[in-house]
């Protein structure tokens, strides 16, 4: 088998997960430079609230497998997108005027309070993923591919471009990006800010749910902590890529997972089994450090000062 | 058009602007001119509606302006050209301009005032797929303008257009506000250039430190002795 090969394929599917959740990230710091510490719990929430309603019609409803896993992100996604409205209405709009450490300690507040909700809700044991999609494996030059890689990143190249396509192609997108600019002056233009400001963290939401579904059927389970690692690689991604800017979070959460992926494939041959493949996590971090040591607003973030 | 009573502005307890009374009738071209630090870009913010006055009230054909949010006094009619232009710098050139006829869903009139602000600016079109940053500045201040215009106002206020400029742009956007006065827009001008501004306008209003001290027409200000030692470069 060729590892290496194996390795890249495993590293995009995550990859792909990572660039999802990067872009709610990049999205909301572009428009309020706001860090959205809680945007990991939602893609959480968007995988518990899949997974329940999977679950149940796997048990109780002969659909088709796509359907089910179709009807399952459409029930996330509204409920996701719901909480990222809230938390922008509730938490983030009262303190948009304030020092910006404000806004962030509340961000980790309301990433407790999602989790600690979760907890009650589906409580401290795994939702487990149902049995339904077929397990096929492609042969690709001597490494395999599940069908579940290819939907995972078949969905989310998808969802890049829709996403590309609303913020450059759509007046929503060129008022997400005016106000991102200038938004006193978008609103002299007739744009009403917060109506923008919460669209964003909507789309950012949504895709947070369409990002949990993905996550969570990959590995099968769903576990109300879930959201915190990869919220934090996933913030990484962003960074790592330039925070901000959209194509960044793409690349950087692409990037993010391959490299991982291969740390974890070759970390025990290197290190004569002294690290184990365990140690990937550590990788992400590894990576963004190193990075910013060279290049500190990112890979394809703008040099400060170019704002306007 | 626009009437100005007992306006004041402060900020954290500074007074900038300190109950100031104005009118400007529909098809004047008014001036507003005073030194640094006069109140004169803080007054323009509260009339389009960027700054919440403490005091005093704002009339619009008619309708108290102080209770419309920001977004929506444009659809009113009223638009500012900001001091120091506002262009979004990673917009293009054409996307900056469609911004000023974002609350106007008729899209073939708006291709029609397009072609028509090209028009006005021949510059503008030639760089249309240019980002906004990447312009000089008589550049961004004519997209300024033209993105202003995008809006069809009927009052446009604008903030020292000459800013930064040489003659020969001065000449040309000071043209420019002309052509749009003579259009039927009425013009509210604020201005450091005080001898080309009055000589542009009908009348004007003197600002200082937060208050207005003097208005009459321009051609009596033009020779007040005082206001030409204070604002005209005139020591004689
Ligand atoms: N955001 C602000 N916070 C505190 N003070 C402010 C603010 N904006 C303006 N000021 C103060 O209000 C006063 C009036 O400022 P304003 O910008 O209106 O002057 P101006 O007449 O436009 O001057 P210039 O010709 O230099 O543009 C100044 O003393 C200024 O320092
Ligand atoms: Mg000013």
């Amino acid at each position: 088998m060729d590892i290496f090969l194996q390795q890249i394929i495993n590293g995009l599917t995550l990859g792909s997960v990572y660039a999802i959740v990067a872009l709610g990230y990049t999205m909301v710091y572009g428009i309020i430079q706001l860090i959205n510490f809680a945007h990991g719990e939602i893609v959480m929430v968007g995988a518990m609230v899949a997974f329940t309603v999977i679950g149940w019609l796997a048990a109780n409803t002969p659909l088709p497998p796509l359907l089910i896993v179709l009807i399952g992100t459409a029930a996330a996604i509204p409920a996701c997108t719901a909480i990222g409205y809230a938390l922008e209405l509730f938490a983030y709009r009262p303190l948009r005027k304030a020092p910006r450490l404000a806004p962030l300690i509340t961000a980790i507040g309301a990433s407790i309070v999602l989790q600690q909700v979760a907890m009650m809700i589906w409580s401290r044991n795994p939702l487990a993923f149902p049995q339904i999609i077929p397990n096929m494996v492609f042969p690709v030059a001597g490494a395999t591919i599940t069908l579940i890689q290819i939907a995972i990143i078949m969905t989310s190249v998808v969802l890049m471009i829709a996403l590309t396509a609303i913020v450059y192609r759509t007046k929503l997108g060129v008022a997400m990006r005016a106000t991102s600019q200038n938004a006193p002056i978008a609103g002299l233009m007739g744009v009403n800010v917060n109506h923008v400001i919460a669209a964003t963290f909507m789309i950012g939401a949504a895709l947070a749910a369409v990002a949990g579904v993905m996550v969570g059927t990959y590995y099968g389970i769903a576990h109300y902590t879930m959201g915190s690692l990869l919220g934090l690689k996933a913030f990484c991604a962003a960074v790592l890529g330039g925070i901000g800017n959209l194509a960044g979070a793409m690349l950087g959460g692409m990037l993010l997972g391959v490299v991982e992926a291969l740390a974890a494939g070759y970390m025990g041959d290197l290190t004569n089994n002294v690290f184990g493949s365990n140690y990937q996590d550590v990788f992400a971090f590894m990576v963004l450090i190193a990075v910013l040591v060279f290049r500190p607003s990112g890979l394809l973030g703008e040099r400060i000062g170019e704002r306007a | 058009m626009l009437e100005v009573s007992g306006l004041c502005v402060s900020f954290g307890g500074i007074n900038a602007v300190k109950g100031i009374d104005f009118a400007v009738r529909a098809g004047e071209m008014v001036a507003l001119i005073g030194a640094n630090g006069a109140g004169k870009t803080t007054t323009l913010k509260a009339l389009i509606g960027l700054l919440r006055p403490t005091e005093g009230s704002i009339r619009y054909d008619g309708v108290d302006l102080i209770t419309v949010p920001v977004h929506q006094r444009i659809t009113l009619g009223i638009a500012l050209v900001p001091e120091g232009r506002g262009i979004f710098s990673r917009l293009t050139v054409e996307e900056n301009i469609n911004m000023g006829a974002y609350r106007r869903p008729d899209s073939a009139a708006v291709r029609t005032d397009r072609d028509g602000v090209y028009a006005l600016f021949p510059r503008l079109a030639e760089r249309r797929r240019q980002t906004g940053g990447t312009l000089s500045g008589g550049e961004q201040q004519m997209l300024a303008i033209a993105r202003a215009m995008m809006s069809k106002p009927r009052l446009l206020l604008l903030d020292e257009p000459s800013m930064g400029l040489a003659p020969l742009m001065v000449r040309k956007i000071f043209d420019t506000i002309r052509t749009i006065a003579a259009d039927g827009v009425t013009i509210l001008l604020v201005e450091q250039n005080a001898k080309l501004a009055l000589e542009m306008c009908h009348r004007g209003y003197v600002m200082e430190s937060g208050a207005i001290v003097t208005h009459d027409n321009s051609a009596a200000l033009l020779a007040d002795p005082a206001v030409r030692k204070a604002y005209l470069g005139d020591h004689a």
